[in-house]
């Protein structure tokens, strides 16, 4: 083995998680690598060109979920982090042209700008959450506690976590250990009167999941957005896509001298004596590694880049049996102007926009994908961002960018052939909202899960890259026995979305990683 | 790609294709389940069967044992990563036995190993074990073919066994060596020749051999050699008998002397290979294997039990005894597994678990034996020394050529 360079540190991969951990780690006085396989930087958050002049941020395009202390603490904004918008507010469309508004804490009616029926219930339904949400948020900072060890660090945080819960008082922790693991659609029926407004909240809890709003646990996958975000009203639009987050997070781990390598594809990592030793890339490189850290998804990490061999056959299959198939699709429009959207002023179009009526017809939408198909009626997430950030459109022409909702990671028919056809689909569903929508249409980009899968590398498509439901969560996540950011084979770590507290662009698996790696003698 | 046979749980016991010989030959229709089919407990008597397995030879049905063969480019990997013990070396034509243990690195089963030749093996066992082979061969090529009810198998063990297996007509079988394995001809006048594989292996710690045939000739190699065998004192044998030879030799009964990590319910009833005086097969040298980490640390730490074997006093054999620190037995340190009188050795033997500080040759326990004297129950505490395993070890078992008794 030839011995190319010798760093404390090689991160394998450099979307958010792998350069919040690098940065972490260099500012620590380690020298750190970071190898990505892509041309650039950025993962799954950057801003790419889909037709000539139209540029989108190709998988995540909302920022909701960054803790604002993380980007103080990295210095974002003095890394060229900038904003487009900073409150984009939500609109649950409605077919017959009446849009719901949801925007710092209250609900109004769009074409009025009157509380909504269901305003205060809402009001009511926010707070819960917030209260929820603060008790459960400290959490997403914490390395998971192990069970059983007797480990007083284990216990300590046991306990912390069982007396922040318990400070809730009797009857808020009641009603989280009564919704806690139900379904969303149960509690929003108890709870408000509008479909509509049932329908945008019912969308929160299940975007990004396997799961329809009548699946069980999706009261915890919405606790664990709010938890994150504070709030799903807190949504926010970087200048020039998210690219430019990742952009500002590659400057801030360079300014910690961080070393960043693109189109560098690690093809193994290599243990001597049950430790990591090294990195193999595409091309035969070899690259010597005190520690190797991987913010690529666990089953890719272990089962791929370092092989079962290196692992205890129980624990292989844990891994092999992690949910990590997505079910959510991105549509990409370039329009040559802006489209009326029923009921919607222009000036609006800045905001999110839900195409998912009623709970019900999120449900509809899912029951398709049990079979390998999809909805002639998906749910969609759709913004225009170049609304609030021209610089991604040529002048008066604008980019959609939409979250699609239900696609089967493996189709009836195939995706060669099922995407032309699910983009028509796509375009009437769009069409009944803003008849002039289809007209507009310049160029557009479809990508179903296997795309992402392959042009983002996670395996399955899916951007939690494992499930985040009860069983693949906190204490558990993404398998017992991985679940402190440390693999099984000395000086190898997880940072990815697979680990606690899971993905989004957040970034807490990358600093929480960055800790435990810390924890050890450089 | 794996596959599986017929679901067993489907099915009632199965009779191998022994079964109708063995039923002429059973005194006592005394059957009982192994592994999905009906074998014998007990042919006559226990004492008679015992001594044709020490005196004369034995025929010992061994149908039920579960095969698996194993083949595929990393099939030796699959292997090494499964087993604690190095297999790499192990060439063609050679037997090794093994064992397995989960991820906590504690036992899941014992087998013996049969290399075929590059990328095949046979796995032998006594219990299924489909679901953690599949478990374990993730990231293997390899695949694993459930092959019990394709094999017959036949173990023939005692003193004069490679002369009875001379006598029926597999020539060149004295150059078998212990733990090696070979296809024969068993040519005989007036009978189609029959080809068959044969292992120098056993559960006896005698000489003998394990046949392992097509089930269609089970019954002509049954026939053949109780033709050459019954005047010569060799008779069939049931798992009773067999079970003090096994004793004597020292070897492990799964269900016995431990339970199955993959079956326990409580917590710290299973048993890792280094408490059941199998370290000597495990090697940590050889890179990783399931349940190495755990074992590493337990080896650090110390095991705080050990197997061991016992020599009682008196002649009672101490079934299920408690065993203490003193004639007292106010303090517990084990207890007993196995159990018998050894008739050959004038012993009265045991296997038993006892704490860490009991476990060098020369201790001393005591054992609480409960006699039933024509319904009279009287309790003992005797002295039992713990002494050098295997109990049983002539040496017969190793000679090759075996003399021709």
């Amino acid at each position: 083995m030839s011995a190319a360079a010798a760093y404390d540190c090689v991160v394998v991969g450099g979307g958010h998680n792998g350069l919040v951990c690098a940065t972490y780690l260099a500012r620590a006085g380690r020298s750190v690598l970071v190898l990505e396989a892509a041309p650039s930087l950025g993962g799954a958050a950057i801003t790419r060109e889909f037709a000539p002049g139209f540029r989108v941020s190709a998988c995540a395009h909302l920022l909701h979920l960054m803790p604002p202390a993380l980007m103080r603490e990295l210095q974002l904004e003095r890394h060229g982090l900038a904003w487009a918008a900073r409150e984009v507010g939500t609109l649950a469309l409605d077919p017959s042209g009446s849009p719901l508004h949801l925007a710092q804490g209250t609900l109004t009616e769009l074409s009025s700008g009157a509380p909504a029926p269901d305003s205060a219930a809402f009001q009511e339904w926010r707070a819960l959450l917030r209260r929820f949400t603060a008790a459960l948020h400290p959490v997403l900072n914490q390395t998971p506690p192990r069970l059983g060890t007797g480990a007083w660090r284990d216990r300590g945080a046991l306990l912390s976590l069982a007396l922040r819960i318990r400070r809730l008082g009797r009857t808020d922790l009641r009603e989280l250990l009564r919704i806690g693991g139900i379904c969303i659609h149960d509690v929003l029926e108890e709870r408000f009167a509008s479909p509509l407004l049932k329908g945008a909240l019912a969308l929160d809890a299940v975007l990004g999941t396997n799961y329809g709003p009548r699946s069980p646990g999706t009261v915890l996958s919405l606790l664990y957005r709010s938890a994150a975000g504070a709030g799903a009203e807190r949504l926010a639009l970087p200048r020039g896509g998210m690219g430019s987050l990742t952009q500002a997070l590659a400057e801030a781990a360079r300014a910690a001298g961080v070393r960043l390598r693109t189109d560098a594809t690690v093809e193994r990592i290599l243990v001597h004596e049950d430790r990591v030793q090294a990195v193999t890339l595409a091309g035969g490189e070899t690259v010597r590694a005190r520690a190797v850290i991987s913010s690529a998804d666990p089953k890719t990490t272990l089962l791929q880049l370092l092989g079962s061999e290196h692992l205890d056959a129980g624990f292989t299959r844990r891994v092999a049996q992690l949910r990590t198939r997505g079910l959510a699709g991105k549509l990409h429009l370039a329009l040559d102007g802006l489209p009326v959207f029923r009921g919607v002023p222009a000036s609006c179009l800045r905001d999110r926009l839900l195409l998912a009526p009623s709970a019900d017809y999120i449900e509809r939408a899912y029951n398709h994908t049990k079979y390998r198909e999809y909805s002639a009626a998906p749910m969609m997430e759709v913004t225009v961002p170049s609304v609030a950030d021209p610089s991604l459109a040529p002048s008066g022409q604008h980019v959609l960018s939409a979250i699609v909702q239900y696609l089967p990671y493996e189709v009836e028919g195939g995706w060669e052939e099922q995407r032309p056809r699910l983009l028509q689909t796509l375009l009437s569903t769009l069409a009944a909202y803003a008849p002039d929508l289809p007209q507009r249409v310049r160029a557009a980009e479809l990508l179903a899960p296997p795309d992402i899968e392959r042009e983002f590398r996670i395996g399955g498509g899916h951007w939690h890259h494992a499930e985040l439901a009860l069983d693949q969560f906190f204490l558990v996540r993404p398998v017992p026995g991985a679940t402190q950011y440390r693999a099984p084979v000395a000086g190898l770590y997880l940072c990815g979305a697979g680990c606690h507290p899971g993905g989004g662009v957040m970034g807490l698996a990358g600093r929480n990683a960055a800790r435990e790696v810390l924890r050890e003698a450089a | 790609m794996l596959t599986e046979s017929a679901p067993h749980y489907r099915q009632p016991l199965l009779k191998t294709p022994f079964h109708e010989r063995a039923r002429e030959w059973s005194q006592l229709d005394s059957f009982v389940p192994w592994s999905g089919y009906s074998t014998v407990d007990v042919f006559t008597s226990v004492e008679q069967e015992y001594f044709a397995i020490r005196n004369a030879s034995s025929l010992y049905d061994l149908t039920p044992m579960v095969k698996y063969r194993i083949c595929g480019t990393d099939a030796l990997r699959f292997l090494n990563r499964l087993v604690t013990r190095d297999l790499s070396k192990l060439g063609p034509g050679k037997v090794a036995y093994v064992v397995w243990c989960d991820d906590a690195g504690q036992l899941i089963d014992d087998g013996t190993v049969f290399c075929i030749g590059a990328q095949e093996y046979r796995l032998c066992t006594g219990e299924r074990q489909l679901d953690w082979l599949r478990a374990s061969a993730i990231g293997f090529a390899v695949e694993i073919q459930e092959i019990t009810e394709d094999i017959a198998a036949l173990a023939v063990q005692g003193p004069t066994s490679c002369a009875l297996l001379l006598r029926a007509g597999l020539t060149g079988i004295e150059r078998l060596r212990p733990f090696e394995h070979g296809e024969f001809t068993l040519t005989r006048a007036g009978r189609e020749p029959m080809s068959l594989m044969v292992s120098r292996t056993g559960f006896t710690g005698d000489l003998g051999y394990e046949l392992w045939l097509r089930p269609a000739d089970a019954e002509p190699v049954w026939d053949v050699l109780l033709e050459e065998g019954s005047p010569r004192a060799v008779r069939p044998v049931g798992s009773r008998a067999l079970n003090m030879a096994r004793i004597e030799a020292g070897f492990l009964l799964p269900n016995v002397d431990f339970i199955s990590a993959a079956h326990t319910l409580y917590v710290g009833t299973e048993r890792s290979p280094l408490e059941l005086g199998l370290g000597w097969l495990v090697d940590f040298g050889k890179g990783h294997f399931t349940g190495r980490r755990a074992l590493l640390a337990e080896q650090e730490r110390g095991p705080r039990r050990q197997l061991v074997g016992l020599d009682v006093d008196g002649n009672k054999p101490a079934h299920n005894a408690l065993l203490y620190s003193d004639r007292s037995a106010r303090r517990e340190v084990g207890s007993v597994s196995s159990a018998t009188w050894s008739p050959t050795c004038k012993r009265n033997l045991a296997l038993a678990m006892v704490e860490a500080a009991y476990v060098s040759v020369g201790s001393t326990v005591w054992a609480e034996i409960y006699l039933n004297r024509e319904l009279t129950w009287q309790r003992r505490v005797v002295r039992a020394r713990v002494v050098e395993r295997p109990f049983f070890a002539p040496a017969r078992r190793r000679s090759t050529p075996p003399a021709l008794y």
